[in-house]
């Protein structure tokens, strides 16, 4: 199997989960929450992520970089809220219950509070973002794109990329080492200068590779009549089941909520300092 | 007579990027059932033809049309590539490219996908065809997974799901090694005859194509069709050699017997060839399998443990010598270790253990830049080398990186250029160059740097035998000449049968054998191993009851190698 992105045979119900279903939860709790700053919402959200990852059996190792990544871009982005804009939290929930510091740097409990929720908004994305690529087969993933209103021909592209990115990273390795019997230093033992130089001398073979490969794609695909009819048919798609039903089912409820929170609370935040 | 299938009358093209038509006053018909080889030199046309049938002309490749040119009676012209793809299904050249889906079951399905069928039918067409072709338990598998057979098998799968009653193959041998090939071809000839199928075969390699009893032979050259008959009438006639095309290695052994080829009956095929009472003029023809002399050592490889995974070893405790100024070749089947092997010498990769001795030093301290000095490696694919815009640059600049003076330069890059036919060119765009041009250059290129030892991958993939024969020229005149080593990987039977000296079997990792091209040739156990196939001079022998086989096999080589080819 094609394992890039972490997408495996696994033997539980999520993986039996069809791609549509999943997609149209994804994107539903996904829209949602990143609408919503009420905390309650939030922290329901991230507990149910967590649950979801619990029980898709995704083992640690598998997603440790993933995490990792985006952990660093969450923290580099709550800093920069923090530098750049330090009294948001006050002119979002109107009150100011200073903590400490003073001026521009003057912590507030609002800030905090505020930023928390940020984080949250992560905390919930993540686990989902995992859970549904890599329990969704790529194949799958692209015909519940196009049934969700994707056009076939852009759901494709997401398939026959990942078929082809394995053979570019073997044309890429083995340009690499050709360029250096060549004579062009790409090892550390080379000054970044001389490196770099090396660098620029597998873009182009690689182009050209890839552009040949692209043109064979090409012909391969249309004497097989891919872009003939409006639609087409996906051999991975699955018939929706009940359980299908009541994941889009869940999902609409999660809608509901979020919709009826953003009523009550008079728009998008929770104010809990009122 | 039967309408004709496909129906070429005065057909001329010219590829609009082009000054010359590519096709000049092309007549032919194929009839429904007919299996027909279309055989001809790279840059006869042969592949123009082909997209002239299938509708990639004028779809993917502008160009004026003149004549009629008609599939069951319709012209092909006024039909869209989608209309003519139901009729006649493509199998093109590079199985591997072709090969749009994530898994088997998705490739064999893609046609259906695209008709937007119900994926329930597709599922039972995708089951059927599956079975049919061996696949059945690999749906699941990626191509990556897949040998090169089975890459073509589930390509063809893929084109029969239209159950189509015409199929276009285009160089079907080309990405295969010689088993698979003969399979390929076995393959074909059955379902040819099960279905009732029309078959097109674009080729060059004769020997093997002869195997699916092709009906019909039309020869091209430069663009014009110089024959269309039966097999026996083309090779009767000699028409193949001076068309740049091989003749079957036993018709070459035929000819050079006196046997009068010209009246022979069945002579395209080995088992039919009337040629009982030759035995005795055929077997004059023996030469004692020629040992080479020991030569002094020049690259050994010591107790060599190797593995891409640490729980599996490729390599275990491989120990073998490349002599100085041999003529070596490595055969095996794919995946077997050759390609693997040749970058553990270059440095492209580092063993476990073990060592790996130039002139009786390790070289496993040096990078892979020093390597390349004393051995110098040219890849399969001349793309992935090529880096420079013009000819001359891209055999310069592995003496400016390794700082050499402009003026001796000049006269390395010009002195290498001329010895691989391209000092006329030296200005031109690479862009400009066909691929065997390019293949040459690339050899320039790694020849310049004047390495001890030059290993080559496959060097004559995608070639026909004229290329090929100049390609063997020049390298025999390099290795006689600085006296260089040269080691080719290669499952070409033509190119082991007439050139190489000595051979390594490398199968799993193992040295299964260290012989002459001769005698591997004539050990069917050997053969079957590597994963090749016995030459049809064995198939002969062996009808004919005549002993030594691979003295019969020597008589080939040693003509060609210093004859002039």
């Amino acid at each position: 199997m094609n394992n890039l992105f972490g997408y495996k045979k696994r033997d539980t119900w999520l993986n039996q989960t069809t791609g549509t279903a999943k997609l149209i939860g994804f994107l539903a709790l996904t829209t949602m929450g990143m609408l919503s700053y009420d905390t309650r919402f939030l922290l329901f959200l991230s507990i149910m992520a967590v649950i979801l990852m619990q029980t898709a059996h995704i083992k640690y190792h598998e997603y440790a970089l993933m995490l990792k990544l985006v952990l660093f871009f969450a923290v580099i982005n709550l800093v920069m809220v923090t530098v750049l804009a330090p009294q948001y939290g006050v002119s979002l929930y109107g009150t100011r219950h200073v903590l400490f510091g003073n001026g521009y740097w003057t912590i507030t409990q609002e800030q905090l509070f505020y930023e928390f929720n940020l984080l949250l908004k992560y905390f919930f994305s993540l686990p989902l973002a995992i859970v549904l690529l890599f329990t969704t087969n790529p194949s799958e993933f692209a015909a519940g794109l196009n049934k969700i209103g994707v056009p076939y021909k852009v759901s494709y592209a997401f398939a026959i990329t990942l078929r082809y990115i394995p053979d570019v990273q073997s044309d890429y390795r083995t340009i690499s080492l050709a360029q250096q019997a060549r004579g062009y230093e790409i090892s550390t033992k080379a000054p970044l200068l001389a490196r770099s130089k090396g660098a620029v001398q597998i873009i182009l073979p690689l182009v050209f590779t890839s552009l040949n490969r692209i043109e064979t794609i090409s012909q391969a695909m249309e004497l097989r009549r891919f872009g003939r009819e409006s639609k087409r048919s996906w051999y991975q798609e699955q018939s929706l089941s009940k359980r299908d039903g009541a994941i889009i089912f869940g999902s609409g409820i999660v809608i509901i909520i979020g919709v009826w929170l953003l009523v009550v609370n008079h728009g998008r935040i929770y104010n809990p300092f009122k | 007579m039967a309408t004709p299938l496909i129906d070429f009358q005065h057909v001329t093209f010219k590829y609009h990027a082009q000054a010359e038509p590519t096709l000049h006053d092309i007549n032919f018909q194929i009839f429904p059932g007919e299996k027909v080889l279309i055989a001809g030199a790279s840059g006869s046309g042969k592949t123009t033809l082909l997209r002239l049938l299938n509708g990639l002309i004028p779809e993917a490749y502008a160009g004026d049309v003149t004549g009629t040119l008609k599939l069951r009676g319709r012209d092909i012209l006024s039909q869209s590539l989608f209309e003519l793809s139901l009729q006649a299904g493509t199998v093109l050249q590079d199985s591997d490219a072709q090969f749009v889906g994530l898994t088997v079951a998705e490739d064999i399905a893609f046609a259906l996908e695209n008709d937007d069928q119900p994926v329930s039918k597709i599922k039972a067409k995708v089951a059927k065809w599956a079975q049919r072709f061996g696949l059945s338990e690999r749906l699941e598998l990626a191509p990556q997974m897949l040998s090169g057979g089975q890459k073509q098998r589930t390509a063809m799968a893929g084109v029969l799901v239209d159950d189509g009653r015409l199929l276009l193959f285009d160089e079907p041998l080309a990405s295969l090694d010689p088993a698979a090939g003969n399979a390929a071809m076995d393959m074909i000839n059955r379902l040819q005859a099960e279905r009732d199928l029309t078959v097109v075969i674009i080729e060059h390699r004769i020997e093997e194509v002869l195997r699916a009893d092709v009906d019909r032979i039309i020869v091209m050259s430069d663009g014009h069709i110089v024959a269309d008959d039966t097999p026996t009438a083309i090779i009767q006639a000699g028409i193949l050699p001076e068309n740049g095309l091989d003749e079957p290695l036993f018709v070459q052994l035929l000819r050079r017997s006196g046997i009068e080829v010209a009246k022979l009956d069945h002579v395209a095929d080995v088992q039919l060839v009337s040629v009982d009472d030759q035995k005795h003029a055929i077997e004059q023809l023996k030469v004692p399998v020629k040992r080479q002399p020991v030569l002094p050592e020049k690259l050994v490889v010591q107790n060599l443990n190797f593995g891409y995974d640490t729980h599996e070893a490729l390599f275990e405790g491989l120990n073998t010598s490349i002599r100085q100024g041999e003529i070596l070749s490595i055969v095996g089947k794919n995946g077997s270790g050759k390609t693997t092997l040749s970058h553990l010498l270059t440095g492209f990769l580092m063993p476990d253990s073990g060592d790996i001795l130039l002139d009786g030093q390790s070289v496993l301290q040096q990078s892979i830049k020093e390597r390349a000095d004393h051995i110098g490696y040219v890849l399969q694919n001349p793309n992935h080398m090529i880096t420079k815009a013009t000819v001359y640059d891209e055999v310069a600049s592995g003496l400016i990186l390794r700082h050499v003076s402009s003026v001796e330069i000049e006269t390395r890059v010009r002195e290498v250029l001329s010895l691989v036919d391209l000092d006329g060119m030296r200005h031109w765009p690479i862009a400009a160059l066909s691929f065997g041009q390019k293949k040459r250059l690339t050899i320039a290129a790694v020849l310049v740097l004047q390495p001890e030892i030059l290993i080559l991958d496959e060097p004559t993939a995608g070639q026909d035998a004229t290329h090929t024969g100049e390609l063997l020229k020049f390298l025999t005149k390099i290795n006689q000449q600085s006296q260089t080593t040269i080691i080719i990987i290669t499952h070409d039977m033509h190119l082991l049968a007439n050139f190489v000296t000595r051979t390594l079997v490398i199968v799993d990792g193992q040295l299964l054998a260290d012989t002459t091209p001769a005698e591997l040739l004539a050990n069917e156990a050997l053969v079957k191993a590597a994963s090749l196939r016995t030459t049809s001079i064995y198939q002969l022998a062996t009808r004919l009851q005549i002993d030594h086989p691979e003295m019969l096999n020597a008589a080939i080589v040693y003509e060609n190698a210093t004859g002039e080819r």
